[in-house]
């Protein structure tokens, strides 16, 4: 099977001034030397709270944001390296579906017009196939031909995000992000689009980035998973490897109160921060090793995980 | 004896020439020093259910009948003035946002005091040293510090701990927490999870914990009511609840989320979507997603029958 993407130490940073009135600006290191590789036909989940950086990194693999360091390899051509044309060929090869379906369609467009507008622009079929090519698209995501004619306030949340899909899928992607796709919609239709992304799995070859804070949706749509903490990858590894077998402390937490296990003792420790690892304030299991240096991530192709050993 | 006893509460929105039936035929009892968890997804009727008991219904919203005994009293027939007492002094709230529900420009401590002076009728200096043993409860190490900061000085996680700090100011007996974790990431959620179980357990008093996440109330809380298009589907003891949900609704939510812990290829999803109260289906309002209908569930709407003590659920079914 081919690889579709490998990231190498792909970095962000954001400068933020310390106060309106301030000179002075405050570094944030969003996404800090995250390295991975992905398979056709492989889904890789990313997860993390609001702040860990999976959502910047994901913008920057499409270049939606100019990472600052590191490089992008896209079936095998460098991103970052490459000219305005040939980058805007490849565009069509990668999409991205949002969180948010209420913002990410057109509400003056209809439902047709919102899928045939990419298969038209990229020039995939011409206008008397579109028709065709729109229903059928419809249909692999699960809506009739009746939804061709909607606008997106006709329809109910988990509508909305099946058109995205679909718009997402018009262009034959080789990759697909997905940027917490399921937050936003209530449980019972949670499922639903959990078990669309697990036909598309099944029958296409796309690789697929899927994004989000909830551990349980992440295991069930992944073969692999990648545990980000500020920035850095903490954990990263084989779906089974990391849930049945979590080495951090940071992913043992996460896994804990996807069960439902939320008691835990609540002592966290001042830390400045600058040359530890960042989880140190909040780790259940810190020694005073862990404020001196970063842990680096070590490990197997099936495991990896960046924390001081025991002892 | 039961702190508080909701009997057929309906509130409704009248809006050209519609009614909207937010709460429809809502009854649910909690005793002294328990926590009941109300669940539902978006737009079910549990905050409007919250706001109803505090009588906070804004129009064109209305409480059309029902009873809501606090205390040995009928808070919708207490007088404007007598329910203000009522409103901090005995409930106290909780929201989900914590930025928007604390004043920007006054420090912590003051909007603590302020909620003291007001329902206690205390002075200053008095009120101060309370809003700092207070912060001291909701878990701030350096109370005295962090009562003269601002609201943007503080995490999410903290300015909620600000607002639990005000809920319980005034020693209320029940405090209504309406998604008080959601805006929080996980691990912080669990701070604040822990900490009003730890305040349940040395006061006595009562909660509502209103969630759309029914993990949550897995380890917490005794008893739990499902909630969806405005009604009340179930009430059950949480252990009962997952051990073996009774409402095919509750069923489905359990196994989408089950199901996502578990090892099978496929998530059982619950079809369809979430009925809008203006479109609501004849019968039982979850016939159409049901995979058990009967005939008589598209007929008319079952009422809520006990099936075992404290087990209540509405379905033909049982």
């Amino acid at each position: 099977m081919g690889q579709v993407l490998s990231v190498l130490d792909l970095r962000k940073v954001y400068e933020v001034k310390r106060s309106v009135f301030s000179v002075k600006k405050d570094i944030i290191n969003a996404v800090s030397g995250v390295s991975l590789d992905l398979d056709q036909g492989k889904t890789t989940g990313i997860v993390g709270e609001s702040g860990s950086g999976k959502s910047t990194l994901a913008r920057c693999i499409l270049l939606l944001e100019r990472p600052d360091g590191g490089s992008i390899y896209f079936t095998g051509k460098d991103l970052l390296g490459l000219p305005k044309d040939e980058l805007k060929a490849l565009r069509k090869k990668m999409q991205i579906i949002f969180q948010d379906p209420y913002s990410s369609l057109n509400p003056r467009k209809k439902v047709f017009d919102a899928i045939a507008e990419p298969l038209l622009f990229h020039g995939i079929v011409g206008k008397q196939e579109a028709g065709n090519r729109v229903i059928e698209i419809l249909k692999d995501v699960g809506l009739d031909e009746s939804f061709a004619n909607k606008y997106p306030h006709e329809m109910s949340g988990g509508q909305r995000q099946r058109v995205a899909i679909g718009r997402a899928l018009t262009t034959g992607p080789a990759l697909v992000i997905a940027d917490e796709p399921v937050s936003s919609l209530d449980v019972s239709i949670q499922s639903q689009i959990v078990n669309l992304f697990l036909d598309i799995k099944e029958r296409t070859d796309i690789a697929m980035l899927f994004v989000s804070h909830d551990l349980n949706v992440v295991r069930f749509v992944s073969d692999e998973i990648v545990v980000m903490y500020k920035g850095r990858v903490v954990e990263a590894g084989t779906k089974d490897e990391v849930f049945l077998n979590p080495l951090h402390p940071y992913t043992k937490m996460l896994i804990n109160a996807a069960k439902g296990e939320f008691f835990r003792k609540d002592d966290e420790a001042a830390f400045d921060g600058d040359r530890g690892c960042a989880y140190y304030p909040r780790c259940e299991q810190r020694k005073p090793a862990c404020r001196d240096a970063v842990p680096q991530l070590t490990g197997s192709k099936e495991h990896k995980v960046a924390c001081f050993p025991e002892g | 004896m039961q702190l508080l006893d909701v009997t057929e509460l309906n509130t409704s929105f009248f809006t050209d020439g519609n009614v909207l039936r937010a709460v429809n035929s809502v009854s649910f009892s909690i005793p002294k020093g328990e926590i009941f968890g109300l669940v539902g997804e978006s737009g079910c009727g549990k905050t409007m259910t919250a706001l109803s008991i505090m009588r906070l219904v804004q129009p064109p919203g209305r409480i059309v009948n029902g009873q809501v005994i606090f205390e040995g009293k009928d808070l919708l027939l207490l007088s404007e003035r007598e329910m203000e007492e009522v409103r901090g002094n005995r409930i106290g709230m909780i929201f989900q946002e914590p930025m928007s529900a604390l004043n920007p420009v006054f420090r912590v401590g003051d909007q603590i005091s302020e909620a003291i002076i007001i329902h206690k009728k205390a002075g200053k200096k008095e009120a101060k040293e309370s809003a700092i043993e207070l912060l001291r409860q909701v878990g701030f190490d350096d109370p005295g510090k962090r009562y003269a900061q601002y609201p943007h000085q503080l995490s999410g996680g903290q300015r909620q701990r600000i607002l639990i700090g005000i809920a319980i100011s005034c020693g209320p007996s029940l405090v209504i927490a309406d998604e008080p974790t959601t805006a929080l990431d996980v691990a912080t959620e669990s701070q604040i999870i822990n900490l009003l179980q730890g305040l349940v357990d040395s006061s006595g008093m009562s909660m509502i914990f209103i969630t759309h996440n029914l993990n949550i109330m897995r380890k917490f809380g005794r008893r739990i009511g499902i909630m969806y298009a405005g009604r009340m589907l179930e009430q059950n003891f949480v252990d009962a609840f997952f051990k073996e949900p009774l409402h095919p609704y509750s069923k489905g939510l359990l196994s989408s989320i089950y199901g996502l812990m578990g090892d099978q290829k496929r998530l059982t999803a619950i079809p369809g979507s979430v009925p809008r109260l203006a479109e609501l289906p004849g019968g039982c309002t979850f016939h159409p997603r049901c995979p058990y209908v009967m005939p008589a569930c598209r007929e008319e709407e079952p009422v809520m029958k006990e099936i075992g003590k404290g087990q209540w659920v509405r379905c033909y079914l049982y």
